[in-house]
């Protein structure tokens, strides 16, 4: 198991990719899987920094492990925030017109359909948020 | 990120290079804020594009309502990567993408 904390700020989105990256690529993982995995951490990690502790900022967690057959990485981000479901949040009508779209809940909705599973719990005062992706 | 402009009259194209995302969205956003003015036919070339994420897809969004009002916005060299993500979104019907 891997673990990294950083302050939840966009300005560390470079560090946690990176992070990611170096164990992706360690296990060979396919450039396409390699980016749906990277745009699924910046939603969630961007999420944190943007929401979690709002005005205030605080630290995020990423724990990530690998399982075999099928060999899976297990991403966890953790959060001492404002406790927040965002899988309880609705999608998005993603079949409206550019004058009709709002701006929000893109991310989190690409992240739910473009990982195997993703699971949420509150447990400990912190928001536990998991995703799981075949790689 | 790099974006290179390339004008001619009321056309422009605006090539990407790199990635387009919570940290460079605002790069790009800043180019279509006020620099659309007289731009009737707007092109952006992704083919140096490795990467979207929601941060871009809002600004390539706002593109999109602005040019709607004053012309016409086409999207080309849209690598299968981000082809995808387009699909997922249902930016591949709201956007004009180039075959």
């Amino acid at each position: 198991m891997k673990e990294l904390t950083v302050k939840a700020d966009d300005k560390n989105l470079e560090q946690v990719l990176a992070f990611i990256d170096e164990i992706l690529e360690a296990h060979d993982c396919p450039p396409k899987t390699q980016m749906q995995i990277d745009v699924a951490v910046e939603e969630l990690f961007v999420n944190i920094a943007h929401y979690a502790y709002s005005p205030d900022t605080g630290p995020a967690t990423l724990r990530v492990e690998t399982q075999k057959e099928p060999l899976s990485v297990i991403i966890t981000f953790i959060d001492g925030g404002t406790p927040y479901n965002p899988l309880a949040k609705p999608d998005p009508d993603v079949t409206l017109s550019a004058e009709e779209r709002g701006v929000g809940g893109l991310g989190i909705y690409i992240v739910k359909k473009s990982m195997d599973n993703v699971l949420y719990e509150y447990k400990d005062g912190k928001n536990i948020l998991t995703i799981i992706k075949k790689i | 990120m790099l974006i290179n402009k390339e004008a001619n009259g009321d056309q422009l194209t605006i090539s990407l290079d790199g990635r387009l995302d919570t940290t460079t969205a605002p790069q790009l956003e800043a180019e279509i804020t006020g620099g659309l003015n007289g731009v009737k036919d707007l092109t952006i070339d992704m083919e140096k594009l490795v990467y979207v994420s929601s941060a871009g897809l809002r600004v390539l969004l706002k593109a999109q309502k602005t040019m709607n009002k004053q012309g016409k916005m086409t999207v080309k060299n849209v690598s299968p990567e981000i082809k995808e993500i387009f699909e997922v979104t249902g930016f591949d019907e709201l956007l004009n993408i180039e075959k």
